[in-house]
């Protein structure tokens, strides 16, 4: 199919991040906190070739570190990290999700002493089991709506 | 340094060991016996909000020891109204004291406070979070009255979804192997997280609406106040006040050896002609605060 008919063009430098949890491309952005200048595409509930359906997004010219990209699997634990360089991918791999999250995130629960006028960083733990929650060190409470906690 | 922040910090053998040292506290706590175990020791105890029991009992917990206590209730004459944070007030009260007691209307206040203190903290109560202490009495009173803490049906009654101490002693007793029953209004139920955690134990009973529901299989009726300060809503408060009311006709319905208690203060959940009944033991609960407490004190600025 020539390039002009294709829904997003490739791209030659930068990342595309794979396999997103359908409806959660936005999520994916706030938690990573990129600029707005940048040039990015956005593919929002494409068909999947392991079925389903999934998001999309491709960012020019920004390679993503590891420990970025994780941040990536507090929205959406199923995403896959592609590093282009000169239109071939050089390095790919799943987000992991992170045990501790400091700093980037604000609680959930405005009541939280980590939420007032406090010399702290917000934490948050891992929960042990499968259901990919995180815990507030402080209030003891599950962190709720992550996408719409990352500090401003 | 020990903390005493959270009922989750403590395993089932550390439980078992405060609830033993407290039995061995209880005569000191009535005056029968002395102690100088805290002589030269000073407790700080900052309360940001309202408490009778939990402040007292802890007084009087430091005194009977033989130490001192110092610390405010309510801050309209500290420097918090002129805008300190919480992180300054522990600063430096924790070069006052040996250990400091703290309520604070903030969720996570306590943890907070251990990261600014250089003596151990001791959580009395953190908004609509933790509060260990009033478990581990809790504890304490159902260990003393029904000579076990394991293999008991407990149903908690009342506001599960801002009482504080139901959230705690839930979790706690499920560790311990209990079954929980949980009777709340309609809006009140238990947050998902705690019961959760109560399935996943394999110690969840019952969630219903009604106490008539559970009451004739309960070894521990455990009646909370529907907190009014805790209400974003005036109007949702009037809705669910006064909807339960624990009486003699419904203890009646219970086993004979049921027990009855309440964290206090009650307001008309349990009426006062219940006081007069065996099953009644929420005051022998209200003094079980100084052992256990004694017990905590010792263990934390003791170094016992």
């Amino acid at each position: 199919m020539p390039d002009r008919y294709m829904k997003v063009q490739r791209i030659e430098h930068g990342t595309v991040i794979d396999h997103i949890l359908a409806g959660s491309a936005f999520d994916v952005l706030s938690v990573l906190g990129l600029s707005n200048d940048r040039s990015m595409s956005i593919l929002i509930n494409t068909q999947s070739k392991k079925g389903g359906k999934k998001d999309i997004l491709k960012i020019e010219d920004v390679e993503l570190s590891e420990q970025q990209a994780n941040r990536v699997a507090l929205v959406s634990p199923q995403a896959t990290i592609n590093i282009i360089v000169d239109g071939e991918v050089v390095k790919k791999f799943q987000a992991e999700a992170p045990k501790v999250v400091r700093g980037i995130l604000t609680c959930s629960n405005p009541n939280c002493i980590s939420n007032q006028n406090e010399p702290v960083v917000s934490e948050f733990k891992l929960g042990s089991d499968k259901t990919h929650r995180y815990v507030c060190t402080y209030c003891e409470r599950d962190l709720v709506d992550v996408a719409k906690r990352v500090c401003s | 340094m020990r903390n005493v922040i959270s009922v989750h910090d403590f395993s089932v053998e550390e439980i078992n060991d405060v609830l033993d040292r407290a039995e061995g506290m209880v005569s000191i706590a009535k005056g029968e016996a002395d102690s100088d175990l805290l002589k030269g020791k000073v407790l700080a105890c900052i309360f940001f909000e309202p408490s009778t029991r939990t402040r007292l009992s802890f007084e009087t917990a430091m005194n009977r020891l033989g130490g001192g206590v110092i610390g405010f209730a309510g801050t309209e004459a500290t420097s918090v109204v002129k805008g300190e944070t919480l992180a300054d007030t522990i600063r430096m009260v924790s070069g006052y004291a040996d250990a400091v007691v703290v309520r604070h209307p903030r969720e996570g206040a306590a943890r907070l406070a251990t990261e600014f203190s250089d003596v151990p903290i001791l959580n009395a109560g953190d908004g609509a979070g933790q509060h260990p202490t009033q478990t581990l009495l809790d504890l304490f009173t159902i260990r003393t009255e029904k000579g076990r803490l394991e293999g008991l049906n407990i149903s908690l009654v009342g506001d599960l979804r801002y009482g504080r101490t139901a959230h705690s002693l839930a979790l706690a007793l499920a560790k311990l192997g209990n079954t929980i029953n949980l009777v709340s209004p309609e809006g009140l139920e238990m947050p998902d997280e705690v019961v959760g955690y109560l399935k996943d134990a394999g110690m969840f009973g019952t969630a219903c609406h009604s106490p008539e529901e559970v009451i004739s299989n309960t070894d521990v009726l455990y009646v909370t106040r529907i907190q009014k300060e805790r209400f974003p809503d005036p109007i949702e408060y009037e809705r669910v006040a006064g909807i339960y009311r624990v009486d003699p006709a419904l203890v009646s319905q219970g086993p004979e050896d049921l027990i009855v208690m309440h964290p206090l203060p009650r307001v008309n959940e349990i009426t006062p002609e219940v006081d007069a009944l065996p099953q009644a033991k929420y005051f022998v609960q209200a003094f079980n605060g100084v052992p256990v407490r004694m017990a905590l004190l010792s263990m934390v600025i003791g170094g016992d």
